[in-house]
């Protein structure tokens, strides 16, 4: 079992409060002025040299905003936030709109190196084969700072770029697909998103195109009190195929950072999307200083008969949690899928779950999700399904499984079922277990350390849903969830 | 020197106050096959939970001595890895994990402590399979979960299975033929049979004489109120089988 191995000796090299990418950059940057107003909207929307109807797309939420409040049904706690206090915009001042690799400060390709992300193609190249390749979107605070393979995608048809570039680019497809799944009355996170959104990725895959390689956006924030609010924008279009994975990191910090993003997706007849985040953020000391706000909206639409669109989540990060990738199952005979492993420890606060509307018919979807929670943590697992009048013959299965590492954390499991049509079938599955000392000491009587027993036992639990990412990320994630649960036990 | 050398050992439930062991002594050899009987509430599984390094125990006073040294400072893992095996009266079940995955990450665990290589996938199964066959071990016991849905005769396979691939010095059975039919019974004693060696010993604890029918001991120990109160050749079992603990306790208390 080498990814035991690996996990374990990974978990040895670190400290327990030792957070892997908790360093910062030192580049020099822009910030605009601290606060939130009409002005500051304006700035982000020159400063993207945005045509005039994104400017007044985004002034329309900000004054819906105005009258918004924060919602607070959510199972977590933490003090207010003062959305005067924070940064809107931050760019590397050397050069916010690189042309090229070596137009960018060094010192950020460096933090990418640091991370993990090669983004020169040549070094993504080297000893991997070409199925096997990930174009990339490096997103640095606000700004998108390079994306790979664009040329080799381009010849295939796809569009692989940052949300900015795509505004000054494509901005037809933007201008049509934009706020058609979120829209910016939804939420009062999503309405802040619309306003001040700073970067983000697009993809476009044209019809009966299959993506010849995964995509995927790195982020990362690096400067202090600086929110981050990045729009993703996903369109397969009829018959097409794409595989897109988001991987998130911060520095450590003594304050709490906001991170309120926005995805959203189309499927179109046919088409398919299969979405996957590692999200590790920093989630602050274990006695709960410091951390990432993660409030997202993400929502899929599967607007065409037959689509698909599948998320798959390993959320390890951030102080707290707020986040719910649902689908809405538009086309008749479409597909919905969530698959997800939420690990909580220390203070971690996570109240993350889905929502699989059913309007068309003979739609089908299924939840797999699973929690571990282990310190004084509280993991909460919130979820809808529903099924509209027309949606004849829906179907959904749900299964969702809590563990419980330790006697001072929660599993909380909150699920709301409506169906309007008799022909709906819906099905709960739920369970809620702890890792018991019977079961350490017999692995350990094996001859396994605790940690070595925990990877192994937690890794089990998981293994559902982790078969579901995609394979370079699997060995990643295993890695990744060991790593957050160190010092659970003893 | 003797293998195993248990020294005024002295333990209770870490959360009560009542003593289990009373200042036990036991010496095992290399080679030997060791029972040891005795009524309910004598202590046994407590000897072989503390020999193995169960959290819920605290104890008090004493040591025991594996190979000379005293073991009792030691991580389970720790004594694992020098060759204390203990085969579980109800061996637990591990969700999801599947029974190979397992099976290696204890090999590889112990041969790491040992400084000894990761052992290769094709001899890692070459051995996995010659070990399952002879124990009645189906395939498909190999690719479920660890434990998970097995009756309790394959769970018994099953240790008696790990015991053989992590080949260890010591091995303690605890009540191993609880719940095993005849045939069962057979399979679990011939796949410790098999292991006898010069080696290694065996700590066979039961309450019954039958077990002792296919696994012959070269000692019989008979436990109570946390001591070993006699000890005799294999003619004490049939002696307890035929009178019962009252005599031998009694007169002990």
């Amino acid at each position: 079992m080498p990814a035991v191995q690996e996990t374990v000796e990974q978990v040895r090299s670190i400290d327990v409060d030792q957070y892997k990418y908790g360093f910062t950059t030192d580049v020099e940057m822009e910030l605009a002025p601290k606060g939130l107003s009409e002005d500051i909207v304006r700035y982000i929307s020159a400063k993207k040299g945005e045509p005039e109807w994104m400017l007044e797309w985004r002034l329309d939420a900000y004054r819906r905003w105005l009258t918004l409040r924060e919602p607070e049904w959510a199972r977590v706690h933490y003090p207010k936030i003062d959305f005067q206090d924070l940064y809107y915009y931050a760019a590397p001042k050397s050069n916010p709109a690189p042309k090229s690799l070596d137009e960018i400060d060094p010192a950020i390709l460096e933090t990418y190196k640091k991370l993990g992300i090669p983004l020169r193609e040549q070094e993504v190249l080297a000893g991997v084969a070409p199925e096997n390749r990930i174009a990339v979107d490096a997103v640095f605070d606000s700004v998108s700072v390079a994306t790979t393979f664009k040329d080799e995608l381009a010849k295939a048809g796809v569009i692989f770029c940052s949300i900015s570039e795509a505004l000054r680019e494509h901005p037809e497809l933007v201008k049509q697909y934009i706020g058609s799944v979120v829209p910016t009355t939804d939420n009062f996170y999503a309405t802040l998103n619309s306003a001040v959104f700073s970067d983000g990725s697009f993809v476009y895959v044209p019809p009966g195109v299959r993506c010849p390689m995964e995509l995927s956006t790195y982020f990362r924030i690096n400067e202090k009190n600086t929110g981050q609010f990045e729009r993703t924008l996903i369109i397969a279009d009829k018959g097409s195929y794409v595989s897109y994975l988001e991987g998130c990191t911060a520095p450590m910090r003594d304050e709490n950072q906001l991170h309120a993003a926005v995805v959203e997706l189309v499927a179109l007849e046919d088409a398919e999307i299969k979405y996957s985040t590692v999200q590790n953020w920093y989630p602050g000391d274990s006695e709960g200083r410091g951390g990432i706000y993660n409030f997202v909206t993400k929502r899929g639409d599967c607007r065409g008969a037959r689509s698909k669109i599948s998320w798959t989540q390993v959320e390890t990060g951030s102080a707290i949690t707020w986040k719910y990738p649902s689908c809405i199952l538009r086309g008749d005979d479409s597909q919905g899928e969530f698959y997800s492993i939420a690990v909580s420890n220390g203070a971690q606060q996570v109240d993350s779950g889905t929502k699989m509307i059913h309007l068309g018919k003979n739609t089908r979807s299924r939840i797999i999700s699973k929690g571990i929670s282990a310190g004084k943590s509280q993991n909460t697992y919130r979820g809808l399904v529903s099924a509209h009048r027309r949606a004849t013959n829906a179907k959904n299965f749900t299964n969702c499984d809590s563990l419980l590492i330790g006697n001072k954390c929660g599993a909380h499991t909150v699920p709301y079922i409506e169906s309007k049509t008799a022909s709906a079938v819906f099905e709960h599955e739920a369970t809620t277990s702890k890792v018991s000392e019977d079961q350490m000491f017999y692995c350990m009587q094996r001859g396994l350390t605790q940690e070595e027993a925990i990877a192994l036992i937690v890794n089990g639990f998981v293994k559902d849903v982790l078969q579901q990412l995609p394979m370079e990320f699997m060995v990643e994630a295993q890695k990744l969830i060991a790593i957050s649960l160190e010092g659970s036990v003893g | 020197m003797s293998l195993l050398e248990i020294k005024n050992l002295t333990a209770k439930l870490a959360d009560e106050d009542k003593q289990i062991l009373n200042g036990l002594n036991l010496t095992v050899e290399k080679g030997q096959v060791a029972a040891i009987m005795g009524p309910n509430g004598s202590g046994k599984s407590t000897l072989s939970y503390v020999l193995a390094g169960r959290e819920d125990y605290d104890v008090t006073d004493g040591e025991a001595l594996l190979d000379g040294e005293n073991i009792l400072e030691l991580a389970p893992d720790e004594r694992a890895a020098k060759g204390l095996f203990l085969a579980f009266q109800y061996p637990i079940e591990i969700p999801g994990v599947g029974q190979m995955t397992f099976l290696k990450a204890a090999i590889n665990a112990q041969r790491k402590k040992n400084g000894l290589g990761e052992i290769s996938t094709p001899e890692f199964i070459k051995l996995v399979n010659g070990k399952a066959k002879e124990l009645g071990i189906s395939q498909d016991m190999l690719r479920r979960s660890v434990n998970v849905g097995f009756s309790g005769g394959e769970k018994k396979r099953n240790e008696i299975l790990q015991m053989s691939l992590l080949a260890p010095k010591l091995a303690i059975l605890d009540e191993t033929d609880s719940g095993l039919d005849i045939d069962a019974l057979k399979i679990v004693a011939d796949g410790v049979n098999a292991m006898r060696s010069p080696d290694r010993a065996f700590v066979v604890i039961t309450h019954y004489q039958r077990l002792l029918d296919y696994i012959r001991p070269d000692v019989v120990h008979v436990m109570a109120g946390g001591q070993i109160v006699k000890s005799g050749g294999p003619e004490l079992a049939l002696e307890l089988e035929a009178n019962g603990y009252a005599d031998i306790v009694g007169k002990a208390a």
